[in-house]
């Protein structure tokens, strides 16, 4: 026993000696940061960048497409990311942030598309929903069914209340969290615009701009909208096992399960692979991720990175990503976007 | 009831004896104490139903996972194509392309054979590359070879996809059936011991994916942990039960090692941010900050054990050993230390298992990342296996939805392992006075 304390004890010895003699060691991988979304994408690329070249696979970490700015924008040393991805475009505020600690050579580079959808079991009809009813399904506070401007507590329960054309189930919605990415754009796409169909809500965007955010976006309180987290097979199993509920996704997932789910059709047009890529559908957005150029060069691959993820047959119509989910851009975009990565393009801030 | 024997007193005019009053209440002690046995034994019944629903609920989705679909392909290892001054870029995926198509001469169409290559994972192409890189002697030879069956494939053979359900809802088409249950025919399509599960880093397709990589992290960081947590510990408690002084001072420090034994664990891994990364600029995602950050999580559990079992030694050894002249020191490591080892060990193997769970902590200090690569030292990007089950529950395939839960009941089996050696210990070396 008392050998074996020494041992131990020797031992942690020599794992503190180690642990300072590691720390200044240079990295030789890739690290990557940031959103959720783009996340199942880029480590697609990277895994294919690990088998196919002589570099280490990067490491990715899945920390949200704010968090990713935060670790990104903290500092310009290689013990801070060298890529973070984004499911929207970096603020200027994010932009000054990075500016303030030495991060100034940012390449902007937009990897494709992704659809949200609003989706049910099969074992249920499919629904045909304008923004309109969603966000008066969902807000917070609606126009008085009365008639008038005046903005009362949310009163419907049902979706037959809200469109007389939509089945009397009970509105139950699950969806993502106010931390998430996903939340942020479904607000943005589907909520502001559905809201913006009352006149008297949309006069107050150029009156009062934040009060028009603050209508439209917040989401009701009351049990009908269900925060369920960032897992989305999570929700996809409960709406499996409750046909009259609805969830709020990534395409992807929905691309994923279409045996077991069914996306509603949103203002005339049902989320398809074909519909996000050419714009039809209206609630999809651009997903981006940003490179410090000042690493390129001192962290070894990052170029042959770029160039896997901007390859046809990563992000093309045929591509592996697309197999992932990913909606790619435009034939012409895609090539623009590839030669401003090739030629490390760096973004100005406006 | 009472008022009965009051009338019965007064009737008789005769008190009651003690054993008569005993005798009254009797039947209703017993039924009582029948209910409260019966509480007892529902609760037991009870969370032994959940716990049977959450193991067979696991096992019935996990199990399936430890087989892997395989295709046997006749692979030829076409001269042309294997340049053998440059093997390394040589065209290896044309290889298993045509391997494939030579097992389904009817396909023509350019649109088919696409589809036709997606039966099999990509990792084939690796695996042929591996075989000549190895072997050189190979080039201008066929062979007959298995390969990985695509994840979508898999789940098809595993019946997780529906075959009855129209052509549109699911994943695998009518042609890609076709093709499967013509390979089913010829034996070429089978499933076997799934190696790829205990072999490989994680991988984005799930027929690649493995938990290697997690279970090497999970054991660098354990090792991190034991390796300080356990000297530092003991030396700890030894010192507070057996030197230190009885004053306000370490009645502070044992409040406080109370308090930070309950403290959630996410606290730890903030710290960990603060101290480790940003101040001592140690490699993010690296194991050993994450054996830093559990090891001042699972410190408190190990006092605390470490002082219960030092304190259970009797001080008639204590003091029969300094009778006989032993110093201080002596008396500890010669005779207390080694009695109380055993309740040493045990917290420890305690606290290593509930470290092992963790993954709270872990967020904070980048062990929740994507990393491929087996980790091969402590500063080697690291992830952990219960994080490996959460990143594999949040990906939209299916099949890795089996994996998850295959990868749960490694977990499990492992914490089984460790609790059960902790109890064997315990009970080996125990002295009981």
């Amino acid at each position: 026993m008392q050998k074996l304390t020494v041992t131990l004890a020797t031992a942690s010895l020599i794992a503190a000696s180690a642990l300072t003699s590691q720390a200044a060691d240079g990295r030789d991988y890739i690290s990557i940061v940031g959103s959720s979304t783009v996340y199942p994408f880029s480590t697609a690329v990277a895994e294919q960048f690990g088998k196919t070249t002589k570099f280490k696979t990067p490491k990715i970490e899945s920390t949200g497409t704010g968090g990713g700015f935060k670790l990104f924008c903290a500092g310009a040393g290689v013990d801070s990311p060298d890529i973070t991805n984004a499911s929207r475009k970096i603020k200027t505020t994010e932009m000054e942030t990075c500016a303030k600690n030495g991060v100034t050579d940012i390449v902007e580079v937009k990897v494709g598309y992704d659809g949200i959808v609003l989706a049910n079991s099969k074992k249920a009809p499919q629904m045909k929903l304008s923004r309109k009813d969603v966000f008066l399904a969902l807000a917070k506070e609606v126009p008085s069914p009365e008639g008038g401007d005046k903005l009362v507590a949310n009163p419907y329960k049902t979706w037959k209340e809200v469109n007389a054309s939509l089945p009397a189930d009970k509105i139950e919605v699950l969806g993502p969290p106010p931390t998430s990415g996903t939340r942020d754009a479904f607000v943005e796409m589907v909520m502001d615009e559905g809201c913006a169909a009352f006149e008297s809500i949309k006069a107050l965007k150029k009156t009062d701009e934040k009060k028009f955010k603050a209508v439209c976006g917040t989401v009701r309180e009351d049990g009908a909208y269900i925060e369920a987290g960032e897992n989305d097979n999570l929700i996809i199993q409960k709406l499996d096992a409750n046909p009259k509920s609805f969830g709020i996704f990534g395409f992807s997932f929905l691309d994923q399960n279409t045996d077991k789910m069914q996306g509603s059709i949103v203002d005339g047009e049902a989320p398809k692979f074909e519909t996000i890529a050419d714009g039809k559908y209206p609630v999809s957005r651009p997903l981006y991720f940003y490179v410090k150029k000042a690493h390129v060069g001192v962290i070894p691959g990052i170029n042959e990175y770029l160039a896997e993820f901007t390859s046809e047959k990563a992000w093309g119509d045929e591509g592996y990503l697309a197999e992932k989910g990913l909606i790619p851009s435009p034939k012409n975009e895609r090539k623009t976007v590839a030669a401003d990565a090739k030629a490390l393009k760096v973004m100005v801030n406006k | 009831m009472r008022a009965a024997c009051y009338e019965e007193t007064t009737m008789n005019e005769k008190p009651l004896s003690t054993m008569d009053r005993v005798n009254v209440g009797l039947a209703k002690r017993y039924r009582k104490e029948r209910r409260f046995r019966l509480f007892g034994l529902a609760a037991i019944v009870s969370s032994l139903m959940f716990l049977v629903l959450l193991l067979g609920s696991i096992g019935a989705k996990g199990w399936t996972a430890f087989q892997q679909t395989q295709i046997l392909l006749d692979v030829h290892f076409d001269p042309v194509v294997l340049d053998v001054g440059n093997l390394a870029n040589a065209n290896y995926p044309s290889l298993v392309r045509e391997a494939v198509y030579q097992q389904f001469p009817q396909v023509g169409s350019r649109e088919d054979k696409r589809l036709l290559a997606k039966i099999v994972s990509n990792a084939a192409a690796f695996k042929l590359q591996e075989m000549v890189m190895s072997k050189p002697e190979l080039i201008g030879t066929s062979k007959p070879i298995w390969v990985l069956a695509d994840d979508e494939v898999d789940m098809f053979v595993k019946g997780h996809i529906p075959r009855d359900v129209p052509e549109s809802e699911r994943r695998v088409s009518d042609k890609m059936i076709g093709w499967i249950d013509q390979l089913a025919a010829t034996g070429r399509i089978e499933k076997k011991f799934n190696t790829t599960f205990f072999t490989a880093g994680d991988s984005r397709e799930p027929e690649q994916a493995g938990i290697r990589g997690a279970a090497m992290g999970s054991m660098f960081t354990l090792m991190v942990t034991l390796v300080l947590s356990f000297p530092i510990g003991v030396a700890a408690a030894v010192y507070l039960e057996e030197f230190a002084p009885r004053n306000r001072w370490t009645d502070l420090v044992e409040v406080n090692i109370n308090n930070l034994a309950a403290i959630p664990s996410i606290v730890f891994g903030l710290l960990g941010l603060a101290v480790f990364l940003n101040f001592m600029n140690l490699p993010r995602s690296a194991s050993l900050v994450g054996g830093l950050v559990l090891t001042l999580m699972t410190l408190p559990t190990i006092i605390i054990a470490s002082r219960a079992s030092l304190k259970s030694v009797p001080p008639s050894i204590r003091e029969a050993a300094l009778g006989v002249g032993a110093s201080k020191m002596q008396a500890i490591s010669h005779h207390i230390l080694p009695l109380a080892m055993p309740g040493m060990m045990t917290g420890t193997i305690i606290g290593m298992a509930r470290a092992l769970g963790e993954t709270a902590p872990l967020l904070m200090i980048g062990m929740v990342a994507f990393i491929v690569d087996v980790p091969q030292s402590f500063s080697d990007p690291a992830t952990v296996l219960p994080v490996q089950i959460y990143l594999w529950a949040d990906s939209p395939e299916r099949a890795f939805v089996e994996r998850t839960s295959a990868a749960i009941m490694v977990l499990l089996f492992v914490l089984l392992l460790m609790n059960a050696s902790a109890v064997f210990l315990r009970n080996k070396f125990e002295r009981r006075w």
